[in-house]
């Protein structure tokens, strides 16, 4: 038997998807959940072959559930409306199912799937991840895992980025939250006016710089409205003095 | 400009009033200091005449040079050059054909200063009339421009608005019915009724007319049913309506996008179950409603809240041109959004 999780915040749409996958006997719905937070810890504990998944649920949409997740399993989107996500779905995921959907597009989608080997499909919901990563919504906010609780950080409570090594250390005032994603990445994610890249190893956000003082020969600091200096390396001032038009 | 002050009537019969008054002051004055009837009456006529020519060839002056608020200098160098050319046509023709002035052409050259100050004093009223009316047309002109894009804005923000939240709602309404269909068909059937009904109400009102509450709660009912049916124990709803609220006037389709907000942002924005507080006084001669749904201080708005409260707000600005009919109360976990609505009748 292979092991399905439904993901979705309205009841009956995860029941059509159950009722359409009574035809597949091989498949078995380990668990339905009711959001994203739901979703993880069954993700984690089941580690299904394949994830049926809403985009716009409570608190935390799809795609930010499955950055939360080491190996995102293969997944089959149904969603009823997302012009942005609908580009990327073209691209990279499995197949997806504009609600509302029949019989005959499900048992489609499925038979892609099974098409497909896992590491492929493990490839293409990574690819995509990174694609709808760059839409506006997702910049506005990042979401973290710490320990077993799920942090969602607007991208304005965020005092700097530092790097440490395959993980980007996100400073808030409360403290810190590791994401397993590139300096590169937020780079691009973030909007450029608030957030510069100072130096290789930082990302400050400019509306909480008081100062930025010299440091050494040719390198500078920032100082944070908190009082934490930053290092701003020779190409990064250049960068800071244009957004904050020096 | 098009028009001139003359295109309006009532400037037009003060114009006639004055030119005869003036007319028989100069006739009068003439007469006084011993000019015969038939000379005096000639005077007149030739000097008053000019005069109306030459006020309307300054009128229309304006018409196509309309000089900016720090230029009346150019107007008044404007009526000295039109009061001279007055001047000297008029004491020509005058000296010409009034037989009079032939035998004493010393009153002519006396009377030369008290004509050019006359005729200055009246061509300076002209232009200054000319130039206020002209500024004020303009004005008037771009207020109405200004009127027309605001309603054309207006119209927009609306069709965005209503646009924006209606595909999600749609899809995932017909998706539910489709899961209906298998499983309970009676309920897919009057699913499929009340979606009906509530699609013809959004197509069908009108943006500006009002309608009374009690219309507006049976139209929002039935919202609340689809959502009930989509969302299942997650969505509850308390109403508190007021008995003397029922009949109060309010602009259709104000109500609704609010408590929309108020389900999308309690729907995403916790989790768990969620209550939806409505409730309707009337106190102070203004129905008072409250919208409250549960709110997560961590978490931001859903994308499309915010405007839907600000196209509420400017819609009751520019209905009631006040800015304090829309209050927001954000609490520890509620958020609020209250709103008043004077009476129309009053």
């Amino acid at each position: 038997m292979r092991k399905i999780i439904i993901i979705d915040d309205e009841p009956l749409a995860r029941s059509i998807v159950k009722e359409y996958l009574q035809k597949h006997k091989d498949l078995e719905v380990v668990q339905e959940c009711n959001d994203g937070f739901e979703g993880v810890k069954a993700i984690q504990q089941h580690q299904p072959d394949l994830v049926f998944l809403d985009i716009q649920m409570p608190k935390i949409n799809g795609f930010e559930m499955l950055e939360l997740i080491e190996t995102p399993p293969p997944v089959i989107f149904a969603t009823a409306f997302d012009d942005y996500a609908i580009k990327a779905f073209e691209a990279h995921a499995i197949d997806y199912l504009l609600k509302p959907f029949n019989q005959e597009r499900f048992d489609k989608a499925l038979h892609k799937w099974r098409d497909q080997n896992n590491k492929q499909s493990e490839k293409n919901t990574q690819d995509l991840l990174e694609t709808v990563s760059q839409s506006p919504a997702q910049s506005q906010r990042i979401v973290v895992k710490s320990g077993s609780k799920i942090k969602i950080i607007p991208v304005h409570d965020v005092l700097y980025l530092e790097a440490a090594d395959d993980y980007v250390k996100i400073h808030t005032k409360e403290g810190y939250f590791l994401k397993n994603k590139t300096m590169g990445h937020f780079e691009q994610v973030l909007d450029p006016q608030q957030f510069v890249r100072s130096h290789r190893s930082y990302i400050v956000n400019v509306q909480q710089i008081t100062r930025i003082d010299p440091y050494e020969k040719d390198n500078h600091v920032a100082v944070l409205k908190a009082g934490t200096q930053i290092p701003v390396s020779r190409s990064g001032y250049g960068k800071l003095k244009e957004v904050l038009g020096l | 400009m098009a028009a001139t002050p003359f295109s309006s009537l009532r400037l037009r019969i003060y114009f006639s009033i004055s030119w005869w008054i003036f007319f028989a002051g100069q006739l009068f004055l003439e007469r006084w200091f011993g000019l015969p009837w038939k000379d005096a009456f000639l005077d007149c006529v030739v000097s008053n005449g000019l005069l109306l020519a030459f006020c309307l060839m300054l009128m229309n002056t304006f018409r196509y040079y309309l000089p900016k608020k720090e230029q009346f200098l150019n107007v008044l160098g404007i009526c000295v050059v039109f009061t001279t050319l007055w001047l000297l046509l008029s004491r020509w023709l005058v000296s010409t054909y009034v037989s009079y002035y032939n035998l004493h052409p010393e009153v002519l050259r006396y009377s030369v200063p008290i004509r050019f100050s006359m005729g200055l004093l009246v061509l300076g009223c002209i232009s200054l009339i000319s130039v206020l009316w002209s500024h004020w047309a303009e004005q008037k002109e771009n207020e109405a421009r200004k009127t027309d894009a605001e309603k054309l804005a207006r119209e927009a923000e609306l069709f965005k608005l209503r646009t924006q939240l209606q595909p999600h709602f749609l899809f995932n309404s017909l998706n539910s019915i489709n899961a209906l269909i298998g499983m309970k068909p009676d309920e897919a059937r009057k699913m499929v009724q009340q979606l009906s009904d509530f699609l013809r109400g959004t197509i069908r009102k009108e943006e500006n007319q009002f309608i009374s509450f009690s219309e507006e709660l049976e139209y929002l009912k039935l919202y609340l049913e689809i959502e009930k049916v989509r969302f299942g124990y997650r969505l509850k709803t308390e109403m508190d309506i007021a008995e003397e609220s029922l009949a109060w006037k309010i602009p259709s389709l104000l109500l609704q996008p609010i408590m929309e907000n108020a389900i999308k942002f309690g729907l995403y924005g916790t989790t768990g179950e969620v209550t939806i507080g409505l409730r309707a006084t009337v106190a102070d001669k203004h129905l008072v409603v409250a919208v409250m749904n549960p709110f997560d201080p961590d978490m931001q708005m859903p994308a499309g809240t915010g405007f839907g409260l600000n196209s509420v707000k400017r819609r009751l600005y520019l209905l009631f041109g006040r800015n304090d009919l829309v209050e927001i109360n954000k609490s520890q976990n509620s958020f609020v959004v209250i709103f008043r609505i004077p009476d129309i009748n009053a």
